[in-house]
């Protein structure tokens, strides 16, 4: 039994070096972290909204860490500072997303911050860029004859509009957009940037 | 002291440290070398080829090969029926996964292949949440990552261990529960998913109390392993069996540290990437090159060249392979350290590699003419290589410069199929050609078809491969080049994309070939050939034994 118990020993000494590195030392490090001034908590509905992104796995496209200025043109695209890990303080599960299918959402609320507009293109995105090729999210709309009171009517442009009735935004569309509503990071951080990071503020002219 | 110089001593102590072990480790591990190499063969067995895919003439050609050597063998009859007892006690448990893996290959084969389509034609297929592109391509990952790859690999692997360990497999009902257990909860993972259920981390979607289902079923698995371990006979531990021992030791410790509650902010993130690295690199990988270690010495007649150069593969392999998933997370707000180790370590995997890989040229070399005729060793030379290209691939990714073109982009999507389905998945079909006349006791109704699949699938993921990686560096160009909107991105795709989902669709076509050719089998259908594979009449042609395999 010798050489099974050298095996045993050896494989879980490589694999508690990896997790002391990658997930016990940032454990303790960030265990320390404080949310930023700047950053709100998230309200329900903006959770429920967080949770719809999550059901639709947005984050196989969508990344949510701007990358440096000294890295690439993330910033310059309108996408916002560089991220600090007290920036994802209330996200739980963190959403940093591996994709850049489609942009970055990290501060899409600064970018693009009207409700209208962010309903009708989760509606049909081909409705606003021709050439995305995001999918549409009819699923979390209802399509209506006439719309009741307290309904949100998506205005879509009218080639894309239904040719009867109209469409009307479902719960989980709203909440959607009053999560992406919510992603607004450019607020300053207090935390000495590391390199290459330049503090909060978005150019004017976003692409 | 600055960081650079902290770094560098660090990392000079710790491969001082990792020779210190692997010297430690050597010293009753590896008595002699050529012994060990030798051990996974029968007195006499040295210069026999065992092809139980190939046809009759084809195997006449290969032996012809070997005999050109000087080398004739004269096999021990009594090896041969430990070794017929030895497989007909793994046949059960390793069938059920392989039935598992094959169903599952084909689930996860169309929901890439809609995943595909779908970012050329984004509003093909929508109007539900499971139909959305999202949540197709993590069905599709979860399939092929916790159906397709760990079954194949797991059910190859547990019918090597008795032939392995020289004894028959003890304990095989356990690992047939924890099959069904483990398949159980991925499907309702899948189901999970596909309504909402979903966890939000890659790799790690399927709900905790599910996912805990499979952490239960790989244990149970590794049971049999523990037993038979206690019954061997043979002398020493070859080195599939540590490939498959550390493998079924780390997965469900992987995955239930992962499942752990405890995770938050960029934690989790280092910890998802900690996991999602890992679950490659210490389970398939190790698991392949297991089923490489044992197959390719035997279909040639040959043990492997240089075995003290396995060892240092393998532990090199544990040491760096844990270390290198930070590499994910250059750009975001991890700790730099953390990074530089990661990018360091994923440098570092060239090490292992390259053990490998000069260990499989050596062992091949001389012999290259047998691919001619054999088709499991195709699959699995084939394998062998887009393993060390796959790594190598990963090294360079891991650079900071190269990094920061590919991340984000298609260009990972293609690295992470070069790693999954060139190395492991070719691997794993090579294994079942080579497994299943054994466990059945027959030979595949229509050799034709193997090469045809063979055919299939190597043209159809080259198209995949070089179509995906073109289209995603030209992505990663245009998303740095700040003068370009970010929509001349996704449109620089479309024609890589379209050229990635025909590739995908040949190799969807070439499973459909596989898993139709493995039901003919199961089932016993189609041309009964059953003259040349039975391992009595490969040796001993005058032998009379009864078949009663089966």
């Amino acid at each position: 039994m010798n050489n099974e118990i050298k095996l045993l020993f050896g494989s879980s000494f490589m694999l508690s070096i990896a997790v002391s590195a990658l997930v016990v030392l940032p454990f303790t490090e960030f265990s320390k972290i404080e949310a930023p001034k700047g950053l709100r908590q998230y309200t329900q509905q903006e959770l429920r909204g967080r949770q719809v992104y999550i059901e639709n796995e947005c984050m196989a496209c969508h990344s949510q860490q701007p990358r440096s200025r000294s890295q690439a043109p993330d910033f310059e695209r309108g996408w916002g500072r560089a991220p600090v890990a007290a920036d994802y303080y209330y996200d739980k599960p963190v959403l940093l997303g591996t994709m850049r299918t489609g942009p970055d959402l990290f501060n899409i609320a600064a970018r693009q911050p009207s409700q209208d507009w962010q309903l009708g293109h989760l509606y049909q995105p081909r409705a606003y860029a021709a050439e995305s090729i995001m999918p549409n999210f009819q699923h979390l709309f209802v399509l209506k004859e006439h719309a009741e009171t307290h309904d949100k009517i998506v205005n879509l442009p009218p080639a894309y509009a239904p040719r009867q009735g109209v469409v009307v935004a479902g719960q989980q569309a709203l909440d959607l957009v009053a999560y992406l509503m919510a992603l607004d990071h450019t607020y300053p951080v207090d935390d000495a940037p590391t390199i290459g990071q330049i503090p909060a503020s978005l150019p004017s002219a976003s692409k | 002291m600055n960081t650079m110089a902290i770094l560098l001593s660090a990392f000079v102590i710790a491969v001082i440290g990792l020779m210190f072990f692997i010297w430690t480790q050597r010293r009753e591990l590896i008595s002699t070398n050529r012994e060990a190499a030798e051990s996974i063969f029968g007195a006499g067995e040295i210069g026999a080829i065992e092809d139980p895919a190939s046809t009759r003439t084809s195997r006449a050609a290969m032996q012809e090969e070997r005999q050109s050597d000087g080398i004739v063998s004269k096999v021990d009859p009594k090896e041969i029926e430990e070794r017929i007892d030895a497989d007909r006690s793994s046949a059960s448990v390793a069938l059920l996964m392989m039935s598992f893996a094959a169903a599952w290959l084909l689930a996860g084969s169309f929901f890439g292949l809609i995943s595909s389509i779908k970012l050329n034609a984004p509003d093909w297929l929508s109007g539900a949440l499971w139909l959305t592109f999202g949540v197709t391509r993590t069905l599709h990952l979860n399939i092929v990552a916790y159906g397709w790859a760990p079954m194949a690999c797991l059910g190859c692997t547990i019918w090597m261990l008795p032939r392995l360990l020289k004894t028959t497999l003890i304990g095989s009902g356990y690992a047939m529960l924890g099959a069904c257990v483990w398949n159980l909860s991925l499907l309702l993972g899948l189901i999970g998913i596909a309504n909402g259920y979903n966890t939000g981390l890659e790799w790690l979607e399927i709900p905790t109390p599910i996912a805990l289902g499979i952490v239960v079923g790989g244990a149970l698995i590794a049971m049999p392993l523990v037993f038979t371990l206690a019954n061997r006979k043979a002398t020493h531990l070859y080195v599939s069996v540590w490939y498959i021992s550390a493998a079924l030791f780390w997965f469900p410790v992987l995955l239930l540290a992962a499942k752990l509650p405890i995770h938050f902010g960029i934690e989790q993130a280092t910890m998802n990437w900690w996991f999602g690295h890992n679950v490659l690199g210490l389970f398939y990988t190790p698991l392949s090159l297991a089923c490489i270690y044992y197959l390719l010495p035997k279909i040639i007649g040959r043990p492997v060249e240089n075995y003290n150069l396995s060892l240092v593969g393998f532990w090199t392999l544990a040491f760096f392979y844990g270390q290198v998933g930070g590499h994910h997370l250059i750009g975001s707000p991890v700790p730099g350290w953390l990074i530089n180790l990661s990018i360091v370590q994923s440098v570092m995997m060239i090490v292992p590699v390259a053990a490998f890989t000069i260990n499989q040229h050596l062992t091949m070399r001389g012999h290259f003419r047998l691919l001619v005729h054999s088709p499991t060793l195709r699959f699995i030379v084939f394998g062998g290589m887009m393993y060390t290209l796959s790594s190598v691939h990963g090294s360079m990714e891991a650079l900071r410069s190269i990094n920061t073109i590919t991340h984000f982009t298609h260009f990972t999507v293609a690295h992470a199929h070069l790693g999954l389905y060139g190395f492991v998945t070719m691997v794993m079909f090579g294994a079942f050609y080579f497994i299943m006349p054994r466990i059945r006791g027959y030979e595949w109704p229509f050799p034709k078809l193997i090469a045809l699949h063979f055919w299939l699938v190597v043209l159809g993921f080259a198209l995949y491969f070089i179509a995906l990686s073109w289209a995603g560096f030209l992505q990663g160009m245009m998303m740095l080049d700040a003068s370009r909107p970010f929509i001349d991105s996704v449109v620089v795709t479309q024609v890589g994309l379209i050229g990635r989902s025909i590739g995908g669709a040949v190799m969807t076509l070439g499973h459909i070939v596989f898993v139709g050719h493995f039901l003919l089998m199961l089932l016993h259908r189609g041309p009964q050939r059953d003259q040349a594979a039975l391992l009595w009449r490969d040796y001993m042609p005058t032998h009379a034994v009864v078949t009663t395999s089966n």
